[in-house]
């Protein structure tokens, strides 16, 4: 198995892609995070709410992404993680998940992250910085 | 509007990195490592035991802020920041609390924005500050005037 350490400035790690966004992926969520939103579970508070239909909470894709960085729990660990949330997901969305190495040294690696639709546009971005071990 | 409020606090609330909820979560994340779940996998990692997933904080009780009023419906999570010190254990206590960091308006294309910044934080039994977990909530036009009325 590769280790952290060994992927460059400008590489990516392997791209992730999800399972098209079911209903149950949000309900499930809502459960373990106790983010009972109705925009993300019932489709007329959806619509009340102006939405054209639910959509997954942000905190589900951060969570997703943040799952690019667990094969390498030996080695180190998410110190910092920031996203900005740029774009809704709504059911049946195909997203996919990114990492690139932006800067390197012998302490940390900092990560360029995104999630991207179907359509090839960031829902989420942001960096996180995955400090390593001696 | 909420320039009053920054820097309020709630009381310390003790939280558990329950097995049960790391495993639960882990799952609805799709992120089923056995260092979150299995117990022979905990032991056997330079951790001595399981570890909680990064966005793992949004599952605790901050406690209550004191007077400070949020709409109930419209609220638009703009942004997220995690820090670290060190990964969450499973089985370990947290004494975790909100503040409210920042308020700043923006005008933008969709009229005046409120951008709120609430800190949630997790401490060890020590007092020693274990992670930080940074919301920006966005508050719209729309819920603005509807909550001045």
């Amino acid at each position: 198995m590769t280790t952290i350490r060994e992927w460059q400035v400008g590489q990516s790690l392997p791209d992730v892609t999800l399972p098209p966004v079911s209903r149950l992926d949000l309900i499930k969520y809502a459960g373990a995070s106790g983010d009972y939103n109705p925009i993300h579970t019932i489709d007329d508070e959806a619509k009340k709410a102006g939405l054209p239909g639910i959509i997954a909470h942000g905190m589900w894709t951060m969570g997703n992404l943040a799952k690019l960085f667990t094969p390498y729990c030996e080695e180190g660990f998410v110190q910092d993680y920031f996203v900005r949330f740029q774009s809704m997901v709504f059911l049946n969305d195909v997203v996919t998940l990114k990492a690139k190495v932006k800067e390197k040294d012998d302490k940390a690696i900092r990560f360029v992250v995104a999630a991207v639709n179907q359509h090839g546009k960031e829902v989420v971005k942001g960096e996180a910085v995955f400090a390593l071990y001696e | 509007m909420y320039q009053g409020d920054i820097g309020k606090r709630s009381v310390k609330v003790k939280n558990i990195v329950e097995r049960g909820a790391v495993k639960k979560f882990a799952e609805a994340i799709g992120d089923l490592h056995p260092i979150y779940w299995d117990e022979e996998t905990g032991k056997r990692s330079r951790y001595g035991r399981n570890i909680a997933p990064p966005t793992f904080p949004r599952v605790f009780d901050y406690g209550v802020i004191e007077g400070l009023k949020l709409p109930a419906k419209g609220l638009i999570h703009g942004e997220q920041r995690f820090h670290y010190e060190r990964p969450l254990f499973v089985g370990e206590e947290l004494y975790c609390y909100a503040e409210v960091k920042d308020y700043y308006e923006k005008q933008s294309s969709m009229g005046q924005l409120g951008f709120l910044v609430i800190a949630n934080n997790g401490e060890d039994a020590d007092g020693n500050l274990i992670f930080t977990s940074t919301s920006t909530i966005i508050i719209n036009e729309a819920v603005r005037k509807a909550m001045s009325v």
